[in-house]
C-alpha cells in the first residue's frame, strides 16, 4: 500500500525496511549461516563423514546424553514444584498470599550459577559446610547427597527455573472462571475428581508452555552444569562447546565441534518452541472469566500452617540459605574455616576493589549491558514497527529472522560471533569487549522484539491513518505519534535485556579477552582457580548490584505507570 | 411441604449484609424468580442454596431436610445436593465436547451406561442439540452453548434447577426464545426453578411468583401481576416497568402538582389523605386529551418519539415531567403541542 501511494522509490518506510533486514542479516542470520556452514561443510564440500564422526565420539555423544538427562530431570521437577505452589498460591487460604506469590519469583532475581556456586560450597562431597555437618553428626565417611553430579544440577537448576511454571500455572488458575469447577461440584464432582478432570486439563497448556521454557532454557544452560559438573567430568552441550573450543586453544578443530553440537541446540530448540506454539494455539481454552470473579478457594483448615512453614522453609533453604552462604563465605580469611564470627572480615572487599581484574569486570558489565540494552531496544523498535505495522513487499523474511533469535541459545550466538567477527568480513573484534557487545544484542534481540510488538499491536492504525491524514510525513507521525505511544515497551524492553546482561556468562565466557572479562566471567574464573572465597566475595558484589537495579527499575517503572 | 425453605438467612461480607434475613418458601414444580438491581444479594442468595456459600445465620432445608444451618453448623456440600445449575458464563467445559459435558455428572453418579445414553439423548434432543453431539464447545454460539448447560443441569433430575443471569450474556432475540424454551422444559420436566436475573420483562415472562430485593432485603413476594399492579412501595413499583413519580400537595379530596395548583388537579386523593404525597403512574395508564377537554391536568409536549408501534411523549406539568405512550393508529401530537392528561390510575407514596 505505502509502495503504491507513495511513487517516490525510496521513502521512510523502504529505508526502515532495508536498515531493519541489514540488521537481522549481520547480527543473526551471518553468525547462523556460519555455524551451519562449519559444521556441515570442508572445503566447501559437504562433509557428513565428520559429523558422524563427532556424534560417535563418546566424548561428545555423553555430552548429548546428559543434557537430554538434564533437561528432562529439570523439567520434571521445575513442573512439579511450579504446579504445586502455584495451586497453593491461588486455589488455596494460604496466608500473606500476596506476599508468597512475590517471594516465589525471587528465584529468577539470583544468577543461578551463583546458586551453584553456593550449593558447591554446602553440599560439594568432601569440603560442603552441610556435608561435613552430616558425616560429623552420622559419622560417615562420605556425605549421603552429593551435589556435583547429574542430580545436583537437576536440584539446582530447578531451584532457580520453576518460576517460569509458577508464573504461567498461577496466571491462568487466577483468571480461570471458577463456574467452570463450581458446575463440576453441582454436578456431584468431589475436589479430587474436580482436579483429575475439570481443573488440570484445563491448566495443561500453561503447565506445558511453561514446561516447555524451563525445557528450552536447561538445555542451553552453561552456569550450573559448569560449576557443578565440569569437574567432575559431566558435560552438557554447552560446557562440552566450551570446553572443547579452550582446550584446543580456539583452534578450528575445536570450533569445528563447537558448530555440529550447536547445530543440535538450534535445532532442538527450533522443535521446542514449535511445540509450545502448537500447545498455546491448539489447547489454549476459553476459560478466563467474563465477569470479574472470585476464584474459589479450597479451605486448608488444619494444613493453613503447616503449608505456610512448607513455603517459608523451601524459600529459606533455596533463596536465604545460599544468599547468605555466599556473603559469608566471601569474607572468610581463607576457604574452608568455620563460618564463625572471629573468621570473618571485610579484608576480601577491599582486596577486590584494588583488583584491576574485579573492578574491570564490574565496569565491563555495567557499560556492555546498558549500551547493549540500548541498541537492541532502538532495533527492536524499528524492526518490530516494520513487523507489525508496515505493509511492505519482502516483509515475510523480516518476519523469518525475527522470530529466529528466539531458537538462539546463548552458546551458539556465542560462537556464531567468534566465526562473524574474526577478521573472516574484514572486522576483527576478536578479544574485544566489542565481540561481547554485538553477541549481547543478537542474544537479546528477541526480547526486544517481543516487547515492542506488544506494545505496537496495542496501538490502533487509525491513530497513525489520523496523522497521516491531517498532512503529516511518515516520519513525522511516526517520531510524534507511534513512538510516544510505544515508549513503555522500549523502556520495559530496555530492562528486560539490562537486568540479565549485568549477569550474564553463558555467552561472554566463550567471548571474554584479556581486558573483557564480565562480572560472570571473573566470578566464574576465580572459581575455577580456586579462589573460592574470592569467587563468592564478587559474587556478593554482583548480588548486592543485581538487587539494587531491580529494586530502582522497579520503582521507576511503577512511577512512570502511575504517570501514564 | 414446601420443595425449599429460606427461614432467616443471612450473609455478611466484612461490613457488607449481602442478604439480610431471607424467608421464602418455593414449592415443587414452581418457576421462581429473584429480581433486583446490581449488587443487591441475588447472586449469593443462590450460591448459598446451592451450597458454596456458608450462612451467617439461617436455615436452609429441602424437601423438610436441613441442608444449610448455621445453627448446628452443618452443610450439606454441593456435590451432594442433587441440584442443577446454569451460569451466566455458561460454563460448559471447553475440553469435552457436548455428550461429554452432558454424561459428565451421570458419570459421576456412576449410573450404568445404557441409561446415561438414554438420558443424555433425551436432554439433548429437548434442547435442540441432538445433532451437536460430538462437537466441542468452542464451534457452537452462545446460545447454543448455554443450551447444553441446561442439558446438562436437567440431565440428572434435579431437585431444584438454580439458573444465575442465564441469558444475559445472549443477544435479545436468542434470549427471548430462550425463555421459551426453559419455560416449556420446567413443564415437561416438572422442575422447581430458582431464576436469578436484574431483567424485569424475564421475570415476568417466566416465573410463577417472584421476589424482588434491594440491598439484601426482600421488597416483596408476589405473582408477576401482582407484583406489577400492587407494589409495596416506591423501589418496586419504579423497578417493574415504565414509571412516572409526580410530587403532589393534596387539598379538599384532589391531588395538585407541587407548584403547579393552576395547571388544574391531577387525579383525586385517597380518602382521608392530606399533606404532601408522591403519586405514581405507568406510562401506558395516562390519556391525552385535547387542550379544550373539560377534565385533566393542563400539559404540554416535550418530545415526541416513535417507537415502532407505539408513541412515547415527554410532556411536561409545571416542571415536572412525566412519560406517556400509546399506540400509533390513535394518531399523535407534535412536540410543542399544549394538551391535558387523564390520568386513569394512582398509586400513592409517602412524599
Ligand atoms: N465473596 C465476596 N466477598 C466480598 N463481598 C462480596 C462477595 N460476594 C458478594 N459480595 C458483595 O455482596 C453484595 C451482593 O453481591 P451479589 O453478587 O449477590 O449481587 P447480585 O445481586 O448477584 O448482583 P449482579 O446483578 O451484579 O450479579 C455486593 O455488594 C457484593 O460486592
Ligand atoms: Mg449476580
Amino acid at each position: 500500500m505505502e509502495t503504491l501511494r507513495n511513487k517516490r522509490k525510496f521513502g521512510t518506510a523502504e529505508l526502515l525496511l532495508t536498515f531493519s533486514v541489514l540488521v537481522l542479516v549481520v547480527i543473526v542470520a551471518v553468525p547462523v549461516l556460519l555455524i551451519i556452514g562449519t559444521a556441515f561443510f570442508e572445503e566447501g564440500r559437504l562433509n557428513l563423514a565428520a559429523i558422524a564422526k563427532v556424534l560417535g565420539d563418546p566424548d561428545t555423544y555423553m555430552a548429548l546424553w546428559n543434557s537430554v538427562k538434564i533437561a528432562t530431570g529439570t523439567t520434571i521437577v521445575s513442573t512439579a514444584i511450579g504446579v504445586f505452589f502455584a495451586w497453593l498460591v491461588a486455589r488455596t487460604d494460604l496466608p500473606f498470599k500476596r506476599t508468597m506469590k512475590a517471594l516465589f519469583l525471587v528465584p529468577f532475581m539470583l544468577p543461578s550459577f551463583i546458586g551453584a556456586l553456593a550449593w558447591k560450597i554446602l553440599l560439594s562431597p568432601r569440603a560442603g559446610y552441610i556435608s561435613k555437618l552430616l558425616m560429623g553428626m552420622f559419622g560417615l565417611e562420605k556425605c549421603p547427597i552429593d551435589i556435583m553430579s547429574i542430580g545436583g544440577i537437576i536440584m539446582v537448576e530447578s531451584m532457580y527455573l520453576f518460576p517460569f511454571v509458577f508464573l504461567q500455572v498461577a496466571g491462568a488458575l487466577e483468571r480461570m472462571d471458577p463456574t467452570l469447577e463450581e458446575s463440576a461440584r453441582i454436578s456431584g464432582a468431589r475436589l479430587m475428581t474436580i482436579t483429575r478432570k475439570i481443573t488440570l486439563p484445563l491448566v495443561m497448556p500453561s503447565i506445558l508452555a511453561g514446561a516447555l521454557l524451563v525445557a528450552l532454557y536447561s538445555l542451553a544452560h552453561f552456569g550450573v552444569p559448569a560449576i557443578l559438573g565440569a569437574e567432575k567430568g559431566i558435560y552438557n552441550i554447552p560446557t562440552k562447546i566450551y570446553e572443547r573450543i579452550h582446550s584446543s586453544g580456539g583452534s578450528m578443530a575445536g570450533i569445528k565441534v563447537g558448530t555440529i553440537l550447536s547445530t543440535i541446540l538450534v535445532v532442538t530448540a527450533a522443535i521446542i518452541l514449535k511445540l509450545q506454539d502448537v500447545v498455546l494455539k491448539k489447547g489454549q481454552f476459553q476459560i478466563i472469566a467474563g465477569k470479574s470473579m472470585r476464584p474459589t478457594v479450597l479451605k486448608l483448615r488444619g494444613l493453613k500452617v503447616p503449608m505456610l512453614v512448607v513455603c517459608i522453609v523451601y524459600l529459606a533453604v533455596t533463596v536465604v540459605m545460599p544468599t547468605v552462604t555466599i556473603m559469608l563465605v566471601g569474607g572468610l580469611k581463607t576457604y574452608g574455616l568455620p563460618l564463625a564470627l572471629k573468621n570473618l572480615s571485610l579484608d576480601n572487599y577491599v582486596q577486590l576493589f584494588r583488583m584491576k581484574l574485579t573492578t574491570d569486570a564490574i565496569w565491563n558489565s555495567l557499560w556492555l549491558s546498558v549500551s547493549a540494552a540500548f541498541v537492541t531496544m532502538l532495533a527492536g523498535t524499528m524492526i518490530s514497527y516494520v513487523i507489525v505495522k508496515m505493509k511492505v513487499p519482502g516483509k515475510f523474511l523480516l518476519q523469518f529472522l525475527g522470530v529466529l533469535p528466539f531458537s538462539l541459545p546463548g552458546t551458539v550466538i556465542a560462537l556464531g560471533c567468534i566465526l562473524t567477527w574474526s577478521g573472516r568480513f574484514g572486522v576483527n573484534l576478536y578479544n574485544s569487549a566489542w565481540i561481547i557487545f554485538v553477541a549481547y544484542i543478537a542474544r537479546y534481540m528477541a526480547f526486544s522484539i517481543k516487547s515492542n510488538s506488544a506494545a505496537l499491536e496495542q496501538v490502533s492504525d487509525s491513530l497513525e491513518e489520523a496523522s497521516r491524514a491531517c498532512g503529516a510525513t511518515h516520519f513525522q507521525t511516526l517520531k510524534n505519534i507511534v513512538l510516544p505511544l510505544v515508549r513503555p515497551g522500549m523502556i520495559s524492553a530496555f530492562f528486560l535485556i539490562f537486568l540479565p546482561a549485568l549477569r550474564e556468562l553463558t555467552t561472554s565466557v566463550l567471548l571474554y579477552g584479556p581486558k573483557s572479562r564480565t562480572l560472570g566471567v571473573a566470578i566464574y574464573a576465580l572459581n575455577e582457580d580456586g579462589e573460592t572465597v574470592m569467587a563468592a566475595a564478587l559474587a556478593t558484589i554482583a548480588l548486592l548490584i543485581i538487587f539494587i537495579g531491580e529494586t530502582t527499575i522497579r520503582k521507576v517503572l511503577n512511577r512512570l505507570q502511575r504517570q501514564e | 411441604m414446601a420443595q425449599l425453605a429460606l427461614k432467616d438467612v443471612t450473609k455478611r461480607f466484612g461490613d457488607v449484609v449481602a442478604v439480610n434475613r431471607i424467608n421464602l418458601e418455593v414449592e415443587k414444580g414452581e418457576c421462581f424468580s429473584f429480581l433486583g438491581p446490581s449488587g443487591c444479594g441475588k447472586t449469593t442468595t443462590l450460591r448459598m442454596i446451592a451450597g458454596f456459600e456458608d450462612l451467617d445465620e439461617g436455615e436452609l432445608s429441602v424437601e423438610g431436610k436441613v441442608f444449610s444451618s448455621s445453627y448446628t453448623r452443618y452443610y450439606l456440600p454441593p456435590e451432594d445436593r442433587d441440584f442443577g445449575m446454569v451460569f451466566q458464563a455458561f460454563a460448559v467445559w471447553p475440553h469435552l465436547n457436548v455428550y461429554r459435558n452432558v454424561s459428565f455428572p451421570l458419570e459421576i453418579r456412576k449410573l450404568p451406561k445404557r441409561e446415561i445414553h438414554e438420558r443424555v439423548t433425551r436432554a439433548l434432543s429437548y434442547t435442540g442439540l441432538s445433532s451437536k453431539e460430538h462437537v466441542f464447545p468452542k464451534q457452537l454460539s452462545g446460545g447454543e452453548q448455554q443450551r447444553i448447560a441446561l442439558a446438562r443441569a436437567i440431565a440428572i433430575n434435579p431437585k431444584v434447577m438454580l439458573l444465575d443471569e442465564p441469558l444475559s450474556n445472549l443477544d435479545p432475540k436468542l434470549r427471548e426464545e430462550m425463555r421459551f424454551e426453559i419455560k416449556d422444559l420446567q413443564r415437561k420436566f416438572d422442575l422447581t426453578i430458582i431464576f436469578v436475573t436484574h431483567d424485569q420483562s424475564e421475570a415476568m415472562a417466566l416465573s410463577d411468583r417472584m421476589l424482588v430485593m434491594r440491598d439484601g432485603v426482600v421488597q416483596q413476594v408476589d405473582s408477576p401481576l401482582g407484583i406489577y399492579e400492587n407494589p409495596v412501595n416506591d423501589f418496586v413499583f419504579s423497578f417493574i416497568g415504565l414509571s412516572n413519580f409526580v410530587p403532589v400537595d393534596i387539598r379538599g379530596g384532589e391531588a395538585f402538582a407541587k407548584g403547579a395548583a393552576s395547571a388544574g388537579p391531577l387525579h383525586a386523593a385517597p380518602e382521608g389523605a392530606e399533606g404532601e404525597r408522591r403519586l405514581a403512574c405507568r406510562p401506558s395508564e395516562i390519556d391525552l386529551l385535547p387542550a379544550g377537554a373539560a377534565e385533566g391536568v393542563k400539559a404540554r409536549i416535550e418530545r415526541m418519539t416513535y417507537l415502532g408501534d407505539m408513541v412515547d411523549y415527554l410532556a411536561s406539568i409545571g416542571e415536572h415531567r412525566v412519560r406517556i405512550q400509546k399506540p400509533r393508529r390513535a394518531g399523535s401530537l407534535a412536540a410543542g403541542t399544549e394538551c391535558r392528561l387523564r390520568l386513569n390510575r394512582a398509586r400513592w407514596f409517602d412524599a
